[in-house]
């Protein structure tokens, strides 16, 4: 462990800023990525499903 | 070969002389746009002289650009496309010839208008002359891998811009050697790299851009 | 042998158990079908995320925990653990990206074209990422958010070819036309890129002489290494998984009115 506090490390020598703005943006960006693609499988099998009973209708 | 080549080009020459107005339109944007830069950026001599390679030769891709669509909307709309895809001909020399014909069209006035804009921004005549001969090599490139791009939006949503989106990113090894044959000069270390590389892009682009166009019409038409 | 083309569980089943002499052989190309590919790549990417997520755990704790502090560039050299791998990325999903626009194209397979386009969002995200990144590295080290450095220069082209690969594919309407154009761009960038890349860099070396570098990384020391490498193989096992998700996204919306998928809407409840 080379940081001596929970402070320390978040601070980063100063640079936290910078690196937890890349760490978390990146993160934040994937997590985004994964959401984004859940919903459209969900609209997708939605109008998959409307299609079907319009056809059955 | 030669005939078909010399043919293609004649007829694509006789329709755009029909319709100057299109030719006429994308040289005055050129000139626009390069007399733009300086009331953007100021009327300071010396700034204006490093600035005139980079503005010229940015303003012919995007005159190029604009003048990309053209290259196969018209055929496309009359059925003379599908008719060219059909023939026996090989749709790589017919591709060719286009190409061809729209750097007469929509690069060479470009080339010969060069001398008069760079005069405004002040370059000097060793400068002009390496200027003219990186447009001479260079625009011929943007007009046979702006095909590709124009041959790719065919038939596509809003083309005009999509042509751009896709020629602009493909063009920037030609801008870069273009007008950094000029800046070479400037730093005394002479254009002839430079204008070599261009050469060799030529070369490259004319043995394999229409071989790209051709499978990119194929797939726009089938 | 008849299940073999027919979509939905039955092929997966009719695969499983042909006995046919080339059984083998076959069982594998099968899989070349949306369909059939539907099932599978979702238990792929459900074994890819928490894979990629526990190595990103490991990266990170080797990266922020373990590595020491940097002497020429403190501890804003940290960055790398986010910024190289995503520049890595950005560069292995194009080549993933082209090389399945080549076997669709010779192959015909739509199944490719299809991979192919599933990739380019993700890529384009990781380029995204490399710059957003790179620019956060900049600021602190070399006072700058941009430097026209020849790598962050030919990052930036690369993510107009992404949007330009993407822009296309969604101006076309036909499907299989845009997955064929789409494909063409992708090898004819392919190309491109070396050339880009080396006119870039002699531009930058004309232009700045002795220039800052914001990918020159500091002396590498082995925990530096293991950690970038540890992120680069957890950030491929995420796009992978982000790639396959987004390829039966792909698949449904391509085959809505197969049965099969209304099928499994109903299962869903939709």
């Amino acid at each position: 462990m080379i940081w001596l506090s929970f402070e320390e490390f978040l601070a980063i020598g100063g640079y936290g800023g910078y690196v937890w703005g890349s760490v978390l943006v990146t993160g934040a960006a994937l997590a985004l990525e994964l959401v984004l693609l859940a919903r459209r499988r969900r609209a997708a099998l939605l109008a998959a499903a409307h299609a079907s009973r319009r056809r059955q209708a | 070969m030669t005939g078909m080549l010399a043919w293609i080009v004649k007829r694509d020459l006789l329709l755009a002389g029909r319709r100057s107005a299109d030719a006429l339109g994308s040289l005055a944007f050129f000139v626009i746009a390069c007399s733009l830069f300086p009331l953007g950026v100021g009327p300071e001599p010396a700034a204006l002289r490093s600035m005139a390679p980079g503005v010229l030769w940015v303003a012919a891709l995007l005159a190029a650009t604009l003048s990309l669509p053209r290259l196969f909307s018209a055929d496309h709309a009359d059925g003379t496309l599908e008719q060219m895809l059909l023939s026996s001909e090989p749709l790589v020399l017919i591709v060719a010839g286009k190409a061809v014909a729209h750097w007469l069209v929509s690069g060479l006035p470009l080339v010969l208008l060069s001398p008069l804009l760079a005069l405004q921004f002040g370059l000097d005549a060793r400068s002009l002359a390496v200027l003219l001969a990186s447009l001479l090599l260079g625009t011929p490139i943007l007009s046979l891998v702006g095909a590709v791009a124009a041959a790719l939006s065919l038939g596509a949503r809003s083309s005009g811009v999509l042509v751009a989106l896709l020629a602009l990113p493909l063009y920037t090894p030609v801008l870069v050697f273009g007008a950094g044959a000029v800046d070479a000069l400037g730093a005394g270390g002479g254009a002839m790299a430079h204008l070599l590389l261009l050469g060799a892009g030529l070369g490259f682009a004319l043995a394999l851009a229409p071989w790209a166009t051709a499978a990119a019409l194929r797939i726009a038409l089938e | 042998m008849s299940g073999y083309l027919t979509p939905g569980t039955g092929a997966i089943a009719g695969a499983m158990s042909s006995a046919s002499p080339q059984g083998r052989g076959r069982r594998w190309l099968q899989f070349a079908s949306p369909a059939a590919f539907y099932g599978p790549a979702g238990t792929l990417a459900a074994l890819l995320l928490p894979l990629s997520l526990v190595l990103a755990l490991v990266g990170l704790y080797i990266g922020f925990l373990v590595a020491p502090t940097d002497a020429q560039q403190g501890d804003a050299y940290r960055i790398i653990f986010v910024h190289v791998p995503a520049a890595w990325l950005s560069m292995v999903i194009y080549a993933a990206m082209a090389f399945w626009s080549a076997v669709g194209l010779v192959a015909n397979t739509r199944l490719s074209a299809m991979m192919a386009g599933a990739l380019a969002p993700s890529g384009a995200l990781f380029t995204f990422l490399a710059l957003w990144t790179g620019a956060l590295w900049g600021k602190p080290t070399w006072g700058a958010w941009w430097v026209w450095d020849a790598r962050l220069t030919s990052e930036l082209l690369l993510l107009f070819l992404y949007l330009g690969f993407i822009a296309l594919q969604a101006a076309i309407d036909d499907p299989r036309r845009a997955d064929r154009a789409g494909a063409v761009l992708a090898l004819v960038g392919t190309v491109n890129l070396p050339i880009i890349y080396f006119s870039v860099k002699w531009w930058n070396t004309l232009h700045q002489g002795a220039s800052v570098s914001v990918s020159s990384a500091p002396t590498i020391a082995t925990p530096m290494l293991l950690g970038m490498l540890v992120m680069a193989l957890a950030m491929w096992f995420y796009a992978a998984a982000a790639a396959l998700l987004r390829l039966r996204c792909i698949i449904l919306e391509r085959e809505g009115q197969a049965a099969w998928v209304a099928g499994l809407a109903q299962g869903e409840g939709a």
